[in-house]
């Protein structure tokens, strides 16, 4: 059965409370995972953990967190993401929102991509990827 | 003194759950100084004892041959002491499966039926979860003593007892 988005907004809201600790009105789609909601490494591998208990599905290591990116010397230089560092985020994070990142592409500012909206489009692309 | 926070092991179904007690003693010099005149076993190691119940039950799934490490108490609740002359139950259960990276158990204690605590544990397997990097040949969780010890104890046919339930 297809779950709506508002279903999948619910359920990653779950996930986020669960393993972050934190209330539910603040688990809106624009928080950012670590700024706002106050993740820290060892909490994205528990949201993904939850998220595939939660959905059902496999989440390969690096497919909603592609972090290695951002660390590899191909893509990044005087720490920004170079232009093939966007063009391969691009193809690696389709469900993020870069517009912002794009005009200052700083390693720093990478931490803002990763927001629960992000992990909401990212489940719907899976889900429906899924039922296809 | 070896840090063992369990004393036996009673249940065990492999990559499910494992089922541990612990008999508390006014022997123990810990409660001795916690607290002075008024015994108590400190819940920080009975967190440390569901580590060691769920640690060995994720240890197991891979032969203890990753290095299980206590990455996240997501979760530790208390409703009551336990006091010398207690003896508590641990019950890990694994949420979901243990995968290569790791797993999250859930936890209770008991004692006389009561429950003590409820608690949620994350353990990663070190050498799979961090960006690559290498710590090394030696299983400092899992020791050859430690294994050997669990064989003494006779944890391992237990464990193949239960293998052959599955």
């Amino acid at each position: 059965m297809a779950l709506s988005p508002d279903e999948i907004f619910e359920k990653v809201r779950e996930a986020m409370v669960g393993a972050l600790g934190v209330d539910e009105d603040e688990v809106t789609a624009e928080a950012t995972l670590t700024g706002d909601l106050g993740a820290e490494s060892i909490d994205f591998l528990d949201i993904v953990f939850r998220l595939e208990k939660e959905f059902g599905i496999k989440i390969p290591r690096g497919d909603l967190f592609p972090d290695n990116l951002f660390t590899d010397e191909q893509y990044v230089q005087n720490g920004k993401l170079t232009e093939a560092g966007l063009s391969e985020l691009r193809k690696r994070m389709p469900h993020a929102d870069l517009t912002e990142f794009q005009n200052d592409p700083d390693v720093q500012n990478v931490n803002n991509l990763f927001t629960v909206g992000m992990i909401c489009k990212y489940i719907e692309s899976k889900v429906s990827g899924a039922a296809n | 003194m070896r840090w063992f926070w369990v004393d036996r092991f009673i249940g065990f179904k492999p990559g499910k759950s494992a089922t541990a007690v612990k008999n508390v003693s006014l022997a123990e010099e810990h409660v001795h100084d916690h607290f002075p005149g008024y015994p108590v076993h400190p819940q920080s190691l009975m967190i440390e004892g569901m580590a060691q119940t769920g640690g060995v039950l994720v240890g197991q799934a891979f032969n203890f041959e990753e290095k299980v490490i206590l990455a996240k108490i997501g979760r530790a609740t208390f409703h009551r002491l336990v006091r010398p002359g207690d003896q508590i139950v641990y019950h890990a259960e694994v949420v979901d499966e243990i995968r290569p990276e790791g797993a999250s158990i859930r936890g209770t204690i008991t004692c006389d039926g009561q429950l003590v605590a409820d608690i949620e544990l994350m353990f990663v397997h070190l050498d799979k979860s961090m960006s690559g990097e290498d710590f090394g040949d030696d299983n400092f969780v899992f020791s050859a003593d430690f294994v050997e010890l669990l064989r003494m104890r006779e944890l391992a046919q237990q464990f193949a007892a239960a293998d052959g339930d599955k």
